[in-house]
């Protein structure tokens, strides 16, 4: 088709009840979709390590990568760098698992992708393209059993490596993973209830009728985005490199483009988690204030501006994501297992409780999703935050420096001090 | 041996996190967009200025006809705590003394200063100048020719008198 002809093509609203494509078709539109998405991917994980240091040099009043190509070309440089470099092979190491490890850390990230609806399906004469490339029903469950998977690539880089630093790294990042992967989960049952469904096609069109997530389900978005922060390992939650304590941590040993690809991969699951929060919370492709958008009919032009309006969302969280790296200090391990146990997850529980219970309310009312749905909801959340906050927040969510104590455990050692200060002998007094 | 329990009642801004968190995001986020306050000198381009008193790899002063000012009197060499000027003197037909031989190992020098404070002619200099890489380390062995032509502005003393250097 020629330019003059594919311009007025792309305003051609199609019929709403496109069929989706089949057969051949099918499987030609999956593979250009596979091969467009990896390698917008690819290249877009390259310009992240790049918006990283521009990011954070800007943060730290410097002004960051600035030679090659005015910066533009730092991450070819980066490739180009890796690529030349020696490939170490330390003694000792456990070679199969060595060099399986930084796949295995690389391979889920990306998997996890493939699920993630980006835009509003596209019309062609050949029918309806949706544009996911693998439409599963269960897309959401993929979602958490594919990510949940990138713990072993650490865990076996720490084991593998034979290095007592890259171990430590892999059993903090095992422990870390594992306790944050259920508030993960837990956190995004509300959005399920919500849904009804666990195929994100059906959460993204329930938010483009009832409402972004973000309102319905504030709480939940955000323990969410604390323990997508804990599983891509980035600050506040970076225990597995903790660069001052265990050198690099799980890739102490690695090398060239074996290292290199742990640093992909830790940008590629970044890149993932923020399309599920723009997904699961922000209303994933969908155009805001608009539901027309969800049904048809299809245009290109719309399915151009809801691509648009993804990679915004998606972009504007790698930006926190970045922001938060540069701005927060690094937990201690203990304030991380309790924050993961002892707050984040009982507080998922209930959340998941009374989430039900409004929404049990909500239908026995026979109110239907609209506004005063999401007005309902989110007045709920406003409330359950604002308890949050002042009853929570007061050292308790984080523990400070010092222990903290119940009051009668302080009064207890103060009458203690007392007995003692009582038996014990006078001072002889200078000179007598 | 009394145990000293001290309990610091903290108020709730100091042990809140989350209102510390949102504290230094914005902290963050205004130096993100601070442009004016990007501080990092872009090196080969521009230069962190120097002090008058900054003292750098050699420099001999020459006469108005292109002579080195050394007469060969051997202070620097013996001055030298690190043993780095290399001195053989000469003398010409009129019986001015000239050096035949004067090469400082600039590797060796510890930049002390002290040739220059000794030398009576005020021949030799430690000047302003700090770009000194060399392929090899016999190329930091300078020679007098070498010495002769450096360009490079010479190190102002430090005078007792004007202690500040205004």
């Amino acid at each position: 088709m020629s330019v003059i002809h594919g311009f007025p093509a792309l305003l051609q609203a199609a019929d709403p009840n496109l069929p989706p494509v089949s057969g051949m078709a099918f499987f030609i539109f999956t593979i250009v979709k596979m091969i467009i998405i990896f390698t917008i991917y690819m290249v877009g994980v390259a310009m992240l390590t790049l918006a990283e240091r521009k990011i954070s040099a800007w943060i730290q009043d410097r002004h960051g990568p600035n030679r090659v190509g005015k910066g533009w070309l730092q991450p070819a440089a980066d490739g180009l760098k890796n690529f030349m470099k020696e490939e170490t092979m330390p003694e000792g190491v456990n070679k199969p698992l060595f060099v399986l490890a930084p796949i295995l850390s690389f391979i889920p990230a990306l998997t996890a992708w493939c699920v993630i609806p980006f835009g509003a399906p596209w019309p062609t004469r050949w029918g309806r393209i949706d544009l996911v490339v693998a439409d599963l029903p269960v897309g959401f469950l993929f979602i958490l059993a594919i990510t949940s998977l990138g713990v072993y690539g650490i865990v076996l880089a720490g084991w593998s490596s034979n290095n007592k630093y890259a171990l430590l790294g892999g059993l903090r990042s095992s422990a870390q993973m594992v306790s944050y992967e259920i508030s993960l989960g837990m956190s995004t049952i509300p959005v399920l209830l919500l849904a009804g469904n666990v195929s994100l096609n059906s959460i993204i069109n329930q938010q483009a009728w009832g409402g972004w997530n973000v309102v319905n389900l504030t709480v939940a978005f955000f323990i969410f985005m604390v323990a997508a922060f804990a599983e891509t390992n980035r600050l506040p939650f970076d225990l597995p490199e903790a660069e001052s304590e265990l050198i690099a941590g799980y890739h102490t040993e690695y090398s060239a483009m074996k290292f290199s690809l742990f640093f992909i991969a830790e940008y590629a699951s970044m890149v993932t988690q923020s399309a599920l929060m723009a997904t699961l919370f922000f209303g994933g492709w969908d155009v805001p204030f608009t539901a027309h958008d969800n049904i048809g009919p299809y245009s290109k032009w719309l399915s151009l501006l809801s691509i648009g309006i993804f990679l915004t969302k998606i972009l504007f969280f790698l930006f926190v994501f970045m922001w938060v790296r540069w701005t927060l200090p690094r937990f201690r391990y203990d304030q991380l297992m309790s924050l993961g146990w002892k707050f984040m997850l009982p507080l998922a529980l209930a959340y998941i409780v009374l989430i039900a219970a409004v929404l049990l309310g909500l239908s026995a009312a026979g109110i239907d999703e609209g506004y005063m749905y999401a007005a309902i909801l989110g007045s709920v959340n406003l409330g359950v935050i604002i308890i949050l906050f002042v009853i929570l927040d007061r050292g308790r969510i984080i523990s400070p420096a010092y222990g903290r104590m119940h009051p009668r455990e302080i009064e207890r050692l103060r009458q203690l001090d007392k007995q003692l200060e009582k038996r014990r002998p006078i001072p002889a007094e200078a000179g007598s | 041996m009394a145990i000293k329990v001290k309990v610091v009642e903290r108020p709730i801004e100091d042990v809140s996190y989350v209102r510390a968190t949102l504290k230094g995001m914005a902290l963050t986020v205004k130096h993100l967009f601070d442009v004016q306050g990007r501080v990092t000198t872009q090196y080969p381009e521009e230069k962190s200025p120097i002090s008058p008193r900054w003292r750098g790899t050699h420099r001999m002063l020459t006469t108005e006809t292109g002579k080195a000012r050394c007469v060969a009197c051997g202070l620097c060499p013996t001055v030298c705590p690190a043993n780095c000027i290399k001195l053989v003197p000469g003398e010409d037909e009129e019986g001015n003394r000239y050096p035949l031989v004067f090469e400082i190992d600039e590797f060796r020098c510890i930049f002390c200063g002290y040739c220059q404070e000794v030398c009576p002619e005020e021949a030799i200099h430690v000047g302003r100048h700090y770009e000194n890489s060399e392929y090899s380390r016999e190329g930091f062995v300078y020679d007098l020719q070498r010495l002769m032509d450096q360009t490079h502005p010479v190190c102002e003393m430090w005078d007792p008198e004007d202690p500040k250097g205004e």
